[in-house]
């Protein structure tokens, strides 16, 4: 320390506004979650199956299985209500007439149709991933009733546990893709 | 009771019930899709909120058709199990492929109005 003095480097700050927390709670907690959650569901009902359980085993992975899907049906719900009717009205909003360029920044619809080297992100992907979305939540919901409901129906129904299994993987691509999407429309017009 | 004795008491048709409806209700957020692309019209009918537009109300058909499909089904196969659930899980798997197509937008786009 030169002289004695004592030097105090400035504080780094992280603030986030409430239109980003909401899109941080939409896509990194709720819908990483739904994404996380699906490789224990997923495992759960692949080796539900009588010949590989003891009956303490089945009533553990039962427990667990149930745990797991009504986790992913709920976290797909709010989700998607989230993006929907809190961030997609803010990512459509029109913005004023006279508005161009840079201050475009708070419209991110139409920051994205304003070039054509970024317009695909709207064209394509935001309007992908705004409907196939929602299917993710149905699907999810009809697997975590059925395990529910039926529970240790499921060890000798081969083919309802491979149909469970097709509407959970469904589930998990349309999740995919809307993640996807949402994470890159984000980082090329983040709505701010 | 063991597991594998629950497992032989419990019918099958509720969970039939359920997997189908669900493809029903994909199916039917789809065919909204495509529809309100064809027509300007449909895509302001469906536009219960103004803020989000015709998305709300594609989505929200789409929920009421999954959940009275459900009932539907629910009230008419509980108490037994499914003859032919081979065919059940077919159809499912047509109308979710249907439903995976008719939401993808260079298939919806050919029905645009614009």
């Amino acid at each position: 320390m030169p002289g004695g003095a004592i030097y105090i480097e400035e504080q780094a700050q992280m603030s986030l506004t409430f239109k980003e927390s909401l899109t941080a709670l939409h896509g990194l907690i709720l819908g990483a979650g739904f994404l996380l959650a699906f490789t224990g569901g997923f495992a759960g009902l692949w080796g539900f199956r009588s010949e590989w359980l003891t009956n303490d085993g089945a009533r553990a992975a039962l427990r667990r299985m149930m745990l797991t899907t009504w986790t992913m049906a709920v976290l797909a719900w709010a989700t998607v209500f989230i993006g929907t009717y809190a961030l997609y009205p803010w990512y459509r909003a029109k913005p004023p007439d006279h508005i161009t360029g840079l201050q475009l920044q708070g419209y991110p619809r139409s920051v994205l149709l304003a070039n054509a080297g970024t317009a695909g992100w709207h064209k394509f992907g935001m309007e992908w991933k705004e409907h196939i979305a929602w299917l993710a939540p149905i699907l999810a919901t009809a697997v975590a009733v059925v395990v529910a409901r039926q529970r240790h129906q499921l060890l000798r129904n081969t083919r309802l546990r491979r149909a469970l299994l097709f509407l959970f993987s469904v589930s998990f691509f349309c999740a995919a893709v809307a993640a996807f999407f949402g994470a890159f429309i984000n980082k090329t017009a983040p709505l701010r | 009771m063991t597991a594998e004795n629950q497992a032989r008491n419990t019918p099958d048709g509720g969970s039939w019930a359920a997997v189908l409806a669900a493809a029903i209700g994909c199916a039917a957020i789809g065919v909204l899709t495509d529809l309100s692309e064809a027509s300007k019209s449909i895509s302001s009918a469906l536009s219960f909120s103004k803020q989000v537009g015709d998305l709300s109300g594609k989505t929200s058909l789409g929920i009421f058709c999954w959940l009275i499909a459900w009932a539907f089904l629910h009230f008419r196969w509980r108490r037994r199990d499914l003859v032919a659930p081979a065919r059940v899980a077919a159809l499912s798997i047509v109308l979710i492929f249907v439903s995976l197509i008719a939401v993808f937008p260079p298939f919806f786009k050919l029905f645009s109005s614009d």
